[in-house]
């Protein structure tokens, strides 16, 4: 019998925080959620059910080889988009990593074009052309979907500084990694959005490991956390149980306050965790965390569980409504499923369509001469 | 048409962009309060303030990537390099977010984003200071790269550069910045990107140059037409990518003869592909095979007598062409 405790789990070491066990009902008289309709709480629970369902039965085609690449789950973590997102506003915008299927989801895109996408078909969100680690829904204020770690973090900041250019009250959340934080770019933009005022959101999904690497073996950090780093550049910062969906919310809401009121930035650390590997591709991701680790977590902390153990005791929620619930979202994704096999691929002529706008937009441009270099195309 | 200078032409290209459209603004180390490292944006700042020129901290991959993530939104950022050299601190934000986000959005997303400063060797600052990357930011499918030689080009680009919705790369050129030319005083006088200019005609052999190795092929040309009666025709490509293919060929077809000279490195350099284009879709018409004269193939080297030897100049293209055409001294 393994002797282990939570304490003693590879991905709690350093997060003394976390560890706490959180109170449900601590941030249910926290405006934003006090003004909560029931509807409301029930699209909470929805949405992170239909993202738990779609990436499994992503998962599935995933290993009868109907996608290449990798393929990131979110699986653990669905409290972190879903309840951030819930309370942003119509001039506020998102952006983050390649873990990016919750996000989407919680923005509003729809199953169908992201299991689409997921299959290299032409009717995926980005006509096949980025992949589970790309998605986009500009006209859903989500800007990605990027695939390399911490490379969005100035782009948040860019979001939010053409927001404050354009004299628009708004805010960016940019989402990032816990081993992302190690990046310069991110201290970069960070001296950059306290310098300018800048109402950007920085989430840091911590998740207790990057790769197989677990946090206390990539960073070095005070007691108070990785956000602390935020204090170095006078920057607000807080901390977050992730599990728990009325806290999620009552802490961005906070923090996008600050940004419209007084445009500043802040940072939030979300203790999250996933439970599958980095990607599917990642087989030994039982080897630097143990099952009884993974188990803790899904048994003390899953995101879903919690949630719906709030509304059952809110009596907005009962255990035929979760049925239900379930269903749908299953059934939904099963519908996903046969959309993206039954889609097309991109012609091979997309190869050549997308890469410039003045190429896609003749005549809207003052350009001339050859932009592509082929000698002969293959098809 | 008013004469003056590279620099005045840049910054009157920024100045008239920045009056007819409110989303561009300039941002770099220097650009504002200090007026440019290079003194391009001398005096924008005074009358443009503090929204329109932006002081940025030495974080070039930090405020490129505000720029590209700006730019989605709308807002047309010019950001200044001090050095183009120092690009390669934000490789990542400069050639691989700006390049892939139209592409793996299905053409959901813009960059309109201009990244301009001197890219040149030179001037005696050594290896790190003196990359000439035109080369590499051509090789990768969704960004342009223009080099201006004169200050009419110079103006003319910036500005279509600037009202272009892809993201452009404006390679000048320090020693370029103080030589006088002519340009047009006119708002919308733009010059199309990937539009060469025949900076001189000729029939004996054509000199494909971009930058500041264009002058070097005037001035060599004029030589050898004053020594040795040699008629050169010098195409100025001004934009590397989109490339003029066209005149490129028109001109090699009527002289069937072709020097190409580049500040680059010779390995995988703009006269690289150039010369590609010329076998594969003029074989039949040359008279001698395609020469190249690139930077000397190693680091750029400080000392400021031995730099001079390592970079293309005049003399070196007057004699390269004696060579190609058999001239003996
Ligand atoms: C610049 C860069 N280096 C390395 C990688 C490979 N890589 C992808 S994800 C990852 C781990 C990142 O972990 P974290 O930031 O904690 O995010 P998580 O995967 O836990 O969501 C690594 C090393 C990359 N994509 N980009
Ligand atoms: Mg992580």
């Amino acid at each position: 019998m393994s002797t282990e405790t939570p304490e003693t789990h590879e991905f709690n070491k350093g997060r003394s925080r976390a560890l706490e066990k959180s109170d449900l009902f601590a941030h249910a008289e926290d405006p934003v959620n006090k003004g909560m309709t029931v509807q409301e709480k029930l699209k909470c629970f929805t949405d992170m059910v239909r993202i738990r369902k779609f990436e499994q039965a992503a998962l599935q085609s995933y290993q009868k080889g109907k996608m290449g690449g990798f393929l990131h789950l979110y699986i653990g973590q669905e409290a972190t988009a879903v309840g951030t997102v819930s309370v942003l506003g119509e001039n506020d915008h998102i952006i983050t990593a390649y873990r990016d299927h919750g996000h989407a989801l919680a923005v509003g895109m729809g199953m169908n074009e992201c299991m689409a996408e997921l299959y290299g078909k032409f009717t995926g969100c980005s006509k096949g052309k980025g992949g589970s680690m790309h998605y986009f829904a500009p006209e859903k204020r989500f800007w990605g979907g990027h695939g390399i770690v911490a490379g969005q973090t100035p782009l948040g900041a860019g979001l939010a500084y053409a927001l404050k250019y354009k004299g628009i009250k708004g805010c960016a959340i940019c989402y990032l990694g816990d081993g992302a934080i190690n990046q310069g770019v991110f201290h970069e933009s960070l001296n950059l959005v306290s310098l300018w005022d800048i109402p950007v959101i920085y989430v840091i999904e911590n998740n207790g490991y990057s790769m197989g690497t677990s946090q206390v073996r990539s960073s070095a950090f005070p007691e108070e956390g990785l956000a602390a780093r935020a204090t170095s550049y006078n920057i607000d910062f807080d901390t977050v149980h992730g599990e728990n969906l009325y806290e999620v919310r009552a802490k961005t809401s906070k923090a996008v306050q600050r940004a419209y009121e007084q445009s500043r930035p802040t940072v939030l650390e979300i203790f999250t965790y996933r439970y599958y590997g980095h990607s599917i591709a990642d087989a030994n991701h039982q080897r630097y965390r143990t099952k009884e680790e993974i188990r803790h977590y899904q048994e003390n902390k899953d995101p879903i569980n919690v949630w719906e153990q709030i509304l059952i005791e809110e009596g907005h929620l009962n255990v035929d409504k979760v049925k239900e619930i379930d269903q749908a979202a299953k059934a939904e994704a099963k519908e996903a499923v046969q959309f993206a096999e039954e889609s097309p691929f991109p012609p091979p002529q997309q190869l050549l369509a997308d890469v410039y706008h003045s190429v896609d937009n003749p005549g809207t441009h003052t350009n001339e001469g050859e932009i592509f270099f082929n000698d002969r195309l293959p098809y | 048409m008013a004469v003056i200078t590279y620099r005045q032409a840049l910054k009157d290209a920024l100045a008239e962009e920045i009056t007819r459209d409110e989303n561009v603004f300039v941002m770099g180390e220097e650009v504002a309060q200090y007026n440019g490292a290079y003194k391009v944006t001398e005096g924008l700042w005074k009358k443009f303030g503090d929204k329109r020129l932006v002081d940025a901290p030495i974080s070039e991959a930090g405020f490129i990537g505000l720029g590209i993530g700006a730019s989605f939104l709308g807002l047309r950022p010019v950001i200044e390099m001090m050095f183009f050299s120092f690009v390669y601190v934000a490789w990542d934000q400069a050639v691989n977010n700006t390049s892939s986000i139209r592409y793996m959005s299905g053409g959901l997303i813009n960059c309109p984003l201009v990244i301009r400063g001197p890219a040149n060797g030179g001037t005696n600052v050594g290896a790190t200071h003196s990359h000439t990357p035109e080369n590499m930011v051509a090789n990768v499918p969704g960004l342009k790269v223009v080099v201006p030689a004169t200050p009419a080009d110079a103006k003319g680009l910036l500005k279509s550069a600037i009202r272009d919705n892809d993201p452009v790369f404006v390679m000048e050129s320090t020693l370029l910045y103080g030589n006088e030319g002519e340009v047009p005083e006119d708002d919308e006088f733009l010059i199309p990107l990937g539009k060469a200019d025949v900076k001189r005609e000729g029939s004996d052999i054509t000199i494909i140059a971009h930058g500041g190795c264009v002058l070097a092929a005037l001035k060599a040309a004029e030589k050898l037409k004053k020594e040795h009666n040699v008629d050169c025709e010098v195409v100025d490509l001004r934009s590397i990518r989109p490339l003029d293919k066209a005149t490129i060929l028109k001109s090699v077809k009527k002289t069937n003869r072709a020097l190409l000279v580049e500040e680059n490195k010779p390995f995988c350099g703009v006269g690289a592909q150039i010369s590609h284009i010329i076998q594969r879709e003029a074989f039949d018409y040359l008279d001698a095979p395609v020469h190249r004269i690139s930077a000397v193939d190693a680091p750029a080297i400080y000392s400021p007598p031995v730099e001079k030897v390592q970079v293309p100049n005049a003399e070196q293209v007057f004699n390269e062409v004696r060579h190609m055409l058999q001239i003996k001294a």
